[in-house]
């Protein structure tokens, strides 16, 4: 007898991987239609803890230096690439995709966490300014992360996507709370063992799978969630993230990237969505 | 509140001999200065004004005019026109065409050009147009004449140079203008205002369709007769006076591609849903309940000077005003005593006279909702201090007033009361000046105050606060971004990061 272990796959919450608090659960098949596990469907108060984690570690990560922030996202790309088996393998089952084109799509997610570790302490310097005015005082502009950044993740490349939004909004200090593709939740979950694994802190990142529709309202109106990178890719669920972020006035960056694979895909602009800029001034004088 | 304060202040240390011992002064009443009024000769009012659209003014497809009245003798000053939904839209095709035809294609150094030349005449005109929004307003005509006029002009000298160079701002971008902007102001700062949204526009590339305050209108209208004379081409500029219907009206025409806003919280959500998937971009500068944090190491005279330019400035009709004070317990007494003292020499009146500190409150609606918040200050059990200052027969006044025994949950500490009322607090240690600070959904700007570089740096870099003022406080610049964060809005004026608001980037 050589029965196989199966996985259950958990949310990803303050650190720690969890059952949703609905108790549900929802199968997931491989292309070929047999079973392959069950997911949990996220709570409207999965999403609540989620955000109180990720408020709860937001200030002490922005507090930790750029170095070492670069150093952590290092080491989920090692982590990363040393379980690339496990990920290829997901997206083949699941998303019916190539050997090689999973081995891609793998392959570049590696590399966009590499690109965002080296950001981690160049952003400040191009984004930051030294300002002239015309009256005794040394006036500076500096980025500083926008707090609780939600995410809806793309349904499709369900890995790549996940890395190429999530990456940008931590690297600054951000804490994320993203809601992953609802198609192919799987691969993104695998991922939160890499970000548990890396010496990022517990609820930096917090990855909650489930029905969009039922969680994406909440998330666009908590009082306590500062924006929302969208890129679900939904015209409708994207108006109405729109409509419900004014309720405390949330930045919304939505993105329709035709190629997640581009080098465009990636870069300085996603990391200057979720930072605002402050101006401090400094009288000069003895 | 106040009973706590004062038996907790037993066991600190007690104000100096000099302190409690000094003859109360009181200017108020006591000492009358001779008027020094500014003289209104300059300023030529018609009786009537009509939109400016398309370079011209026109009279409103509308058919109304409302009267624009100075808040500080009530007396009506003229009749403005009011945009309706068929004047906005005329404002708007008119920035259209002006973008298509002319604006777009200009050479950016042209552009430029163009900006200079209304700099110049504003320059040249400064005198005039600070009497007239000190009577258009009510603010002192020593702040229309020091601080909006020649800021409102380093504005457009500022963004002229920046015509051409916004390849060098935005490396490894194609950048390009937005098309037309609608853009809606506040009273508080009228021709400022003006300056900040349509200096970067115009730089950038694009055109406008301007929407002053239904109290403020008469500088803005001044500037369109500047656009006029400096031959800017027309269209480029449509002013369309009005109030919250204009401004709907101009935020869901399908032809402004871009709205910037400066006013409310409150409307500034209802414009982010107005908005939402519409594809238009936006950017909003909205309330705030700024913290002035004072340290026991701070330089106490100068600290208490910045703490009464910080929320007497312009009547407290300054969304970055320091609406809250938080003293550190140990130097609570003296700060209290002195800024006691400090508002008694505030001189409130006639906003033309020079001497003026503090001037008419902009209109009756918003000195009706001073006094009621202010109102709450004491029947939630706070304790009010307030100028004894003679307030003049007609017009719309608020004494300088501050609370003391504050706590965080008073309707005082929380909302923005937009007038000359300051909210005093007390704090321990730095983290709890720090905590209390942040405990607000506003983020506009903070300020503090020691004599200890390290501790300004570590402080002000905790504020959760877009402008954060050390030893000082309201301090503008051109160069220096302005904006806020949380629910005070999101974009920036001013600065590199300011043109970001007014380009697209491929």
């Amino acid at each position: 007898m050589d029965l196989e272990v199966r996985k259950t796959y958990k949310l990803y919450v303050g650190g720690d991987f969890i059952r949703s608090e609905s108790g549900r659960s929802d199968p997931m098949e491989t292309t070929g239609g047999d079973f392959f596990a069950n997911v949990s469907r996220g709570s409207r108060k999965d999403l609540r803890e989620a955000v109180r984690k990720a408020r709860a570690a937001q200030t002490g990560w922005a507090a930790s230096s750029a170095y070492l922030k670069g150093q952590i996202l290092y080491r989920m790309a090692e982590m990363f690439e040393g379980r690339s088996g496990s990920f290829e393998e997901i997206l083949r089952q699941t998303r019916g995709v190539t050997a090689a084109a999973a081995k891609r799509e793998v392959r570049a997610s590696i590399d966009r966490l590499l690109h965002y570790a080296g950001w981690s302490d160049k952003y400040t310097a191009l984004l930051g300014t030294v300002n002239p005015v015309a009256s005794s005082y040394f006036d500076f502009s500096l980025p500083e992360p926008t707090g609780v950044v939600g995410i809806v993740a793309p349904e499709e490349p369900d890995l790549l996507g996940l890395v190429s939004h999530l990456a940008p909004v931590i690297v600054s200090g951000n804490a994320a709370v993203v809601l992953l593709s609802q198609k192919h939740p799987l691969a993104s979950l695998e991922f939160a063992e890499v970000l548990a694994t890396s010496d990022l802190p517990g609820g930096v990142a917090n990855l909650i799978s489930g029905r969009k529709d039922e969680l994406v309202p909440h998330l666009a109106r908590h009082m306590d969630v500062n924006a929302i990178a969208d890129a679900g890719g939904d015209r409708a669920l994207s108006k109405a993230i729109g409509e419900d972020a004014a309720v405390n006035v949330k930045r919304v960056r939505a993105y329709r990237i035709a190629d997640y694979f581009a080098e465009d895909a990636q870069g300085l602009d996603f990391i200057e969505s979720f930072v605002e800029i402050k101006t401090t001034w400094h009288p000069i004088g003895v | 509140m106040a009973r706590v304060i004062e038996e907790a202040s037993e066991t600190k240390p007690r104000p100096s001999a000099w302190e409690r011992e000094r003859p109360a002064l009181e200017f108020g009443s006591a000492w009358d200065y001779a008027p020094a009024p500014e003289s209104r000769d300059h300023v030529r009012l018609a009786e009537r004004y009509d939109l400016f659209i398309g370079g011209r003014f026109v009279p409103p497809k509308s058919r109304k005019y409302f009267a624009t009245i100075n808040p500080a003798t009530e007396d009506k000053l003229a009749e403005v026109a009011e945009a309706g939904a068929a004047d906005v839209d005329a404002a708007v095709k008119a920035a259209q065409e002006a973008y298509q035809r002319r604006w777009s294609k200009l050479k950016p150094a042209e552009r430029g050009k163009y900006i200079y030349r209304i700099a110049r005449l504003l320059q040249e005109q400064s005198r005039e147009l600070a009497i007239l929004e000190s009577m258009d307003g009510g603010k002192p005509i020593k702040e229309s004449r020091d601080v909006d006029l020649p800021l409102a002009v380093a504005h457009f000298f500022y963004h002229a140079g920046w015509a051409d160079k916004l390849d060098y701002a935005f490396p490894r971008k194609t950048v390009s203008p937005i098309g037309v902007c609608g853009q809606i102001i506040p009273w508080n700062f009228p021709l400022l205002m003006a300056a900040w949204k349509i200096a970067p526009a115009l730089a950038c590339g694009n055109t406008v369709v301007l929407k002053p305050a239904e109290t403020t209108p008469l500088t803005s209208l001044a500037l369109a007769r500047i656009c006029q004379e400096a031959d800017l081409p027309p269209g480029v500029v449509n002013i369309i006076p009005g109030a919250g219907e204009t401004g709907g009206a101009l935020v869901s025409h399908p032809g402004t591609r871009k709205i910037a806003f400066t006013g409310s919280t409150e409307v500034g959500k209802l414009i982010q849903r107005a908005t939402a998937g519409t594809g238009k971009r936006l950017t909003l500068e909205l309330g705030g309940k700024a913290a002035n944090i004072i340290f026991e190491d701070a330089a106490l005279d100068q600290a208490v000077d910045g703490v009464v330019n910080g929320i007497y400035f312009n009547q407290g009709h300054v969304c970055c005003a320091g609406s809250r004070l938080l003293v550190q317990e140990s130097v609570i007494d003296t700060v209290v005593a002195k800024l006691e003292h400090r508002i008694a020499t505030l001189r409130l009146g006639d906003p033309l006279d020079k001497n003026t500190d503090v001037g008419a409150i902009n209109s009756k609606m918003q000195l009706d909702r001073i006094t009621e918040l202010s109102g709450y200050g004491e029947s939630e059990g706070a304790r009010m201090y307030q100028s004894s200052c003679k307030l003049p027969e007609k017009g719309y006044w608020f004494r300088p007033t501050f609370f003391t025994g504050v706590a965080q949950s008073h309707r005082i500490a929380r909302e923005e009361i937009f007038g000359p009322v300051l909210a005093v607090m007390t704090f321990r240690t730095p983290d709890e000046a720090v905590e209390k600070a942040n405990n607000i959904p506003y983020g506009l700007s903070a300020g503090v105050w020691t004599d200890k570089g390290s501790k300004i740096f570590k402080i002000t870099a905790k504020m959760r606060a877009g402008v954060v003022w050390a030893n000082t406080f309201n301090k503008f610049d051109p160069a220096s971004p302005f904006g806020g964060y949380k629910e005070s809005g999101f974009g920036r004026e001013g600065g590199v990061h300011g043109l970001r608001a007014y380009v697209e980037l491929s």
